[in-house]
């Protein structure tokens, strides 16, 4: 079974692709946890939680999930619960503040993108992903 | 295990050349404490200033708020594995400089949060307003790694917390109170007819900015265990947590915290208080799934008829205060959980990110998304320059006549879910 980042930060695809296979999207957070949500449906299982970390999805645009692909391609359904409350969740703080990031500077981009890049990787080991 | 906490009362501090403790006034030299900041080299330039109740003042960003406090007797050091030897502490007498701080401020990423206000209606939400701040002002060398900076800024606050303690060390307390936690079979026979309760205090863990630390070591690389109470007291557990200022625990809250002083004053009464759990919040779901279990495992273990859960931070959290709430009660065992909502700014909106039938006894440190103007200070400790960017703040929170308009989410403390504030409801 192959483990697999799906991100829309290109500092994860940057620091991490040489130790797992990340597969980097050009989309937003909604996006992002959408389209984790189509590869559930396919039978990918979440490693991480999709709303990891108290930086809430209307304060970064960053989002990196670990998956894990299933070995019979049943949906499921512990991560379909996860994914689509994770989903509903996010859509209700874009909505209360939908241009949180109009006044996003390049130095803030880059510290969302860090944040989401060490949730991440403090997930690694746990799954016995090596980044020596 | 018993300890004597002894308070030092500190009505004011004063800038003087000749550091002590006179009547209540605490003096400190600020070029010679300076030092011991400045001797890491991440950290380019430091100064110190003072906020007092009432004045108009705002302090921001806040990154952790520490109370001082020296080992008189007993073993260890405050800060086990940290700034002291790892040694098990909670046990014999403790010095604590009651009525102050140390706050350390500054920037450690660009929206970053956490604002006290020591005046006005933004003091009321913070229960920091009331006490004497010895505010640690840092900025960090150019090209700094913000992981690397972030444990330079946590540690310079711990030195400066550490060697002000030290004045308290020969001086006889205003207060002193006692906390004592027997072994299981004690407590049996302690108090047979009460119910057993144990309070389960879960940690942030989740990697840069949301750290906290147990002797030392990363929470999320610990399995859920049994610490006395007592041992937070002399600082087992620390924050390294900078982000979600309003419910995330500073170290002050890990010191003083008011689950375990509200169940040590009901001890004996109307429960029977046994111990502590302590587990993590982590990522992976492998880890949420084994450090629950093994959280209402333990509180199997105890014995216990009750659990009060305390949570920190929002969202990804909440699962595991949900999984640790149901796994308990699954266990036979009620419980009590102590979270905080982000509900929307008109309150209407789920205030978790998971929930569950069994989480039927519900305290909440308040809704983060209410909206709060707070007005001018006459004085800006910190800076400014990340108020339109901080975690409830938004596009213009800062006004040009230098009040802000923000949720209440970016006050230090505000919707603390260990219930460490000052307003409530009924």
């Amino acid at each position: 079974m192959g483990k697999y980042i799906v991100t829309n930060n290109p500092l994860v695809k940057e620091k991490l692709e040489d130790f797992v296979t990340v597969e980097y999207l050009d989309v937003d957070y909604p996006g992002l946890l959408e389209a984790v949500r189509d590869l559930v449906h396919q039978g990918a299982i979440l490693l991480t939680h999709p709303l990891s970390g108290s930086v809430k999805p209307n304060e970064t645009p960053y989002k990196s999930v670990l998956l894990t692909e299933g070995s019979d391609k049943l949906t499921d359904l512990e991560s379909i619960k996860l994914i689509e409350s994770a989903i509903l969740t996010a859509k209700k703080f874009i909505e209360d503040k939908p241009d949180f990031e109009r006044n996003f500077t390049e130095r803030v981009r880059k510290d969302c993108q860090l944040i989401d890049y060490t949730l991440i990787y403090s997930a690694l080991p746990s799954a016995g992903i090596s980044t020596i | 295990m018993k300890l004597q906490l002894g308070y030092i009362d500190i009505k004011d501090i004063q800038f003087d050349k000749n550091p002590r403790i006179e009547n209540g006034v605490l003096f400190v030299d600020p070029d010679a404490l300076i030092q011991s900041v400045l001797q890491d080299e991440l950290i380019k330039d430091a100064h110190f200033e003072i906020a007092r109740p009432g004045e108009s003042v705002r302090i921001t960003p806040v990154k952790d708020v520490i109370q001082p406090r020296v080992k008189v007797e007993g073993e260890g050091g405050i800060f086990p594995g940290v700034m002291a030897k790892t040694t098990t502490v909670g046990s014999g007498v403790t010095h604590v400089l009651r009525g102050m701080s140390v706050v350390t401020v500054g920037r450690i990423v660009g929206f970053q949060e956490g604002i006290i206000d020591m005046t006005g209606p933004g003091a009321d939400y913070t229960p920091f307003s009331k006490l004497n701040n010895l505010c640690l002002v840092m900025e960090p060398v150019e090209n700094f790694k913000q992981h690397e900076y972030e444990h330079a800024a946590r540690m310079a606050g711990f030195r400066v917390a550490c060697e002000i303690a030290e004045m308290a060390r020969n001086l006889t307390p205003d207060e002193t109170q006692e906390f004592e936690t027997v072994s299981i079979k004690e407590s049996f026979k302690q108090y047979p007819d009460l119910p057993r309760v144990a309070y389960v205090q879960m940690l942030q863990s989740q990697g840069l900015l949301h750290d906290t630390y147990v002797y030392g070591v990363d929470a999320k690389r610990i399995v859920p265990t049994i610490i006395y109470p007592t041992e937070t007291m002399d600082g087992a557990i620390i924050s390294g947590n900078c982000v979600s200022a309003c419910d995330k625990n500073t170290t002050y809250h890990h010191q003083n915290n008011p689950v375990v002083a509200e169940l040590y004053a009901a001890h004996g009464k109307t429960i029977n208080f046994v111990g502590q759990v302590i587990t993590n919040e982590n990522v992976y779901l492998a880890d949420k799934i084994r450090s629950s279990d093994w959280t209402a495992k333990l509180c199997e273990y105890l014995a216990v008829d009750g659990a009060i859960i305390s949570q920190e931070g929002f969202g990804n959290p909440d699962t595991d205060l949900i999984m640790n709430c149901t796994k308990i009660e699954d266990k036979g065992i009620k419980t009590v959980i102590i979270t905080d909502e982000y509900a929307g700014q008109d309150g209407k909106s789920q205030s978790l990110a998971d929930a569950d039938p069994k989480a039927n006894a519900c305290v909440t440190g308040g809704n983060a998304n209410m909206v709060i103007h707070l007005p001018k200070m006459d004085k800006v400790i910190g800076t400014l320059d990340y108020v339109d960017k901080i975690a409830g703040g938004h596009d213009g929170s800062l006004a040009e006549d230098g009040s802000i308009e923000a949720e209440l989410q970016v006050i230090t403390g505000a919707t603390n879910e260990m219930g460490f504030n000052k307003l409530s409801a009924r």
